[in-house]
């Protein structure tokens, strides 16, 4: 053995494995990058998951489509299928279908990997629609989330787009009707709509060429922009750290939790196979568009039941919705010589257009309103921001209205109602169905903090009736300890901030139009007990006071002095 | 009995006395209803076929649609309608209607085949109309391939393309074709009941609407090759699906690993 060279002695592994280890890591420094992650913490609830979930559907639906594209043709030439399925024997179709059928009937395992895709898919869409309302209605939007927010409303609408293109692709009846009716939102796009339609498919639909171009959007271009947004998207959870819900000895400094390594990972490793089992198990026993009945694409016919998958769903139910010519007046309108289809247009654009609109800009929308730019890492009990939980319920529901008219034909058939009936109750319901559940979702937010504050203030109802000597009869209320208390106390209650004057001393238009927004976003509302109340509700000693003078008090002391709706 | 009473408070008592209560109330039903049938059909045929129709028409149908069948305001006129037309809706049980309704629906059929048989014969001598198909064209054996393209472009704009059914205006619909015998079906074609169109001979070919019910018949007996259908409704059951059980099972497994925690 030669004499060290260098002043430290090298580090020389004993096991082969540990050599080769060694050799690897002084080359990648992989144990530098696995200290950083392997310690980042993440905190533990069960609806932190469903991003998870999303990812992991992703990854799902990049393997099974891989298997798919081995065996999918996308081409539109004319064929007689030859394949194993008799009631299509000999029907003329395109090749995308034949190929379609053949992975579904001819390909060993390929009728369960194309039904690991679909299910995969509706539910990384689903999966990814429940983590953007997890997120809204926690507020883990604000400040720095601002921009991962926005990467995430990407996310969701790509996610529609790979869902749009692939639904597309077997190129049967359901699917065709499907990209006729896109067609015709297109067409409907004044004076330029035509051009764009004829571009798109190649002349006049459907054309020979919408499926091979849908192909390359679905399996390239779409994925790697998918991929690119989770990227960034994770690269910010990095950067921020995760959110938690409050709790004692959690702040905006911290964050409370399993580090990575090891139990999140073996934690975040298992799910992946739970998620990976149970799409799995959805596509062994339950059949997802089944191509084979709808027989091949053909302009002609239209099939009853016709719908998208549940994601586009909300823009054919608005479509549904739409009347042909309210109060006598024509919607489809001829002006300086060019068709306005307005009983198209307005449905299939503009719900879509404020949806996404207002999903994107909300976080600014409520910064702008509260003048709130402060860094938030402890998350809001939905509860405890009844406006902000009143519009996200107004717009689910809004939401929900159009979504349930993309089915008004089967409610009508399974409830045996008429299904006028149907579209009328859900066009009344699209204008004030929204009011309602912002009202209603707001009262319902204000009662529980109420609620809360009230067994904050004499503890939880024991159901235990005690008579006194005097004859008096009181309900026993156990007081809570000091870590459930504080979750009913710890939160913040911002106040009304009227309108400042700017530094020319004018208070703008703007700047009242803000402030009246922030009436209607603060001006009802339940303070935290407070300290004091806290004492003087225990009373004679009790230790229980304490606990308020220790923990949650910065919080509770911002909303002392407000005014406040005691019981 | 000492154990059933120790039993009593087993956390399936209360579901196993549920499910008794129904099985009791269910075959008590069953029996209820099988005597009403047995006393409908007691009836015998002694004189011809449409005389004896002629007969129960009068005593079953002639409120609504007249004495000889020649309608009134609550019923059509039956004259040249056809036998095809009484054997269809009087042996799906939608006649006699139970009530006035957006259509006659589907119910436990109120004649015996003789019965039918005569109200059919009898509707039919009052003027010439679809007759009662032959059986060659009703009992399938037809091309399957060719019967799912006339069905994809005549039929399924309402009856869904896997013929489960779908809606129409104001209460109507088309029903699902699922258990409905070939003659029925080739009958409705003949005839448009309720709100269906009429595929005449012109239209659809006797060999075609052979196929159809080839087709029909096909997709029913072989079953979903995916596994459960889900109805086969298309979309928003599968929507309806993924939401409910799919997200929910995985609720409950998200809420299993993180149980165990601060």
């Amino acid at each position: 053995m030669s004499a060290a060279s260098t002043a430290e002695p090298a580090f020389v592994a004993k096991t082969k494995t540990g050599r080769i280890t060694d050799f690897v890591d002084s080359r990648v420094g992989g144990s530098g990058i696995l200290r950083e992650f392997g310690r980042k913490v993440f905190p533990d609830h069960w609806s932190f998951m469903f991003g998870e979930v999303a990812l992991y559907s992703f990854v799902i639906l990049l393997l099974s489509g891989t298997f798919l594209t081995f065996f999918f043709d996308p081409s539109m030439a004319e064929t007689h299928y030859d394949g194993g399925y008799v009631p299509l024997k000999g029907v003329e179709m395109s090749v995308a279908y034949s190929s379609s059928l053949n992975i579904s009937f001819d390909i060993r395992g390929g009728l369960f990997m194309r039904q690991v895709h679909h299910w995969a898919a509706l539910l990384f869409v689903a999966s990814v629609a429940v983590h953007m309302l997890r997120v809204f209605f926690t507020g883990a939007f604000r400040r720095p989330r601002e921009m991962n927010w926005v990467v995430g409303c990407v996310l969701l609408i790509l996610a529609m787009a790979a869902g749009f293109t692939g639904y597309s692709l077997p190129d049967d009846l359901l699917s065709g009707n499907g990209l006729r009716i896109i067609d015709g939102v297109i067409k409907s796009i004044p004076v330029i709509g035509t051009y764009i339609s004829f571009f798109l498919f190649g002349g006049e639909f459907p054309g020979t060429a919408i499926i091979s171009r849908l192909y390359m959007l679905h399996i390239l271009l779409v994925p790697a922009l998918i991929l690119l947004m989770i990227v960034m998207h994770l690269f910010m959870v990095v950067v921020h750290k995760h959110t938690q819900y409050p709790g004692p000895g959690r702040n905006d400094n911290n964050v409370v939790g399993y580090p990575l390594g090891p139990v999140y990972a073996a934690k975040a490793g298992g799910f992946f196979f739970i998620v990976f089992g149970v799409i799995a198990l959805m596509a062994a026993f339950f059949t997802i568009n089944p191509i084979w009945n709808y027989g091949p694409y053909d302009p002609s016919p239209v099939s009853a039941g016709t719908q998208p998958d549940w994601y586009i769903g909300f823009v054919d139910g608005a479509l549904r919705l739409m009347p042909g010519n309210p109060y006598g007046w024509h919607v489809e309108q001829v002006w300086f010589g060019h068709v306005f289809t307005f009983n198209v247009l307005l449905p299939a654009l503009v719900p879509a257009g404020i949806l996404f609109t207002v999903m994107f800009t909300y976080p600014w929308i409520e910064r702008w309103i509260t003048k709130d730019d402060r860094e938030h890492h402890v998350l809001d009990r939905p509860r405890n921001a009844p406006t902000r939980t009143a519009i996200g319920v107004a717009g689910f529901v809004w939401y929900s209205v159009m979504w349930a008219a993309a089915g008004s034909d089967l409610i009508a058939t399974h409830f045996h109602v008429s299904l006028n009936d149907v579209t009328y109750w859900l066009r009344a319901l699209f204008f004030i169905g929204p009011v309602i559940g912002f009202i209603v979702a707001k009262r319902v937010a204000l009662a529980l903090q109420r609620k809360d504050r009230e067994i904050a203030l004499h503890g939880r109802e024991t159901g235990r009736i005690v008579r006194l000597p005097h004859g008096e009869f009181i309900e026993v209320h156990a007081p809570l300890d000091e870590y459930k208390r504080y979750k009913l106390v710890g939160f913040e209650s911002p106040q009304v901030l009227p309108a400042v004057p700017n530094e020319h001393g004018v208070v703008t238009r703007k700047e009242k139009r803000r402030a009246f927004l922030s009436r209607w976003f603060f001006e009802d509302r339940v303070a935290p007990a407070t300290p004091a109340e806290l004492e003087a509700a225990h009373g004679h000693g009790h230790e229980a006071v304490e606990a308020a003078h220790g923990h949650g008090h910065e919080a509770v002391e911002a909303a002392e002095g407000s005014k406040s709706l005691t019981h | 009995m000492k154990a059933l009473s120790q039993k009593r408070r087993h956390p399936l008592a209360a579901i196993a006395l549920l499910l008794m209560g129904l099985l009791i109330t269910g075959g008590l039903y069953a029996v209820a209803t099988s005597m009403n049938e047995a006393k409908a059909s007691t009836t015998t045929a002694s004189a011809s076929d449409a005389e004896e129709g002629g007969k129960l028409f009068a005593a079953n149908c002639a409120t609504c649609h007249g004495m000889g069948a020649s309608g009134s305001k609550d019923g059509p006129s039956l004259v040249g309608v056809g036998a095809a037309a009484v054997d269809f809706q009087v042996g799906t049980g939608r006649m006699p209607m139970q009530m006035n309704g957006p259509q006659a629906m589907k119910k436990p059929v109120q004649f015996n085949d003789e019965q039918t048989h005569q109200l059919a014969a009898y509707v039919a001598s009052l003027g010439a109309g679809p007759a009662i198909p032959a059986e060659d064209l009703t009992n399938g054996g037809g091309d399957a391939a060719a019967g799912g393209e006339l069905f994809r472009t005549n039929c399924a704009m309402c009856h869904n393309a896997a013929a489960a059914g779908g809606a129409l205006t104001q209460g109507k619909f088309a029903p699902a074709l699922a258990d409905v015998s070939g003659k029925h079906i080739y009958e409705a074609m003949v005839t448009g009941p309720q709100n269906m169109p009429v595929f005449n001979d012109a239209n659809i070919t006797p060999e075609g609407k052979k196929d159809v019910i080839t087709f029909l018949k096909q997709i029913e007996t072989s079953g979903s090759p995916g596994g459960a259908d889900l109805g086969s409704l298309g979309p928003v059951a599968e929507g309806l699906f993924v939401w409910v059980a799919g997200l929910g099972v995985i609720i409950a497994f998200t809420i299993w690993l993180t149980s165990r925690t601060s």
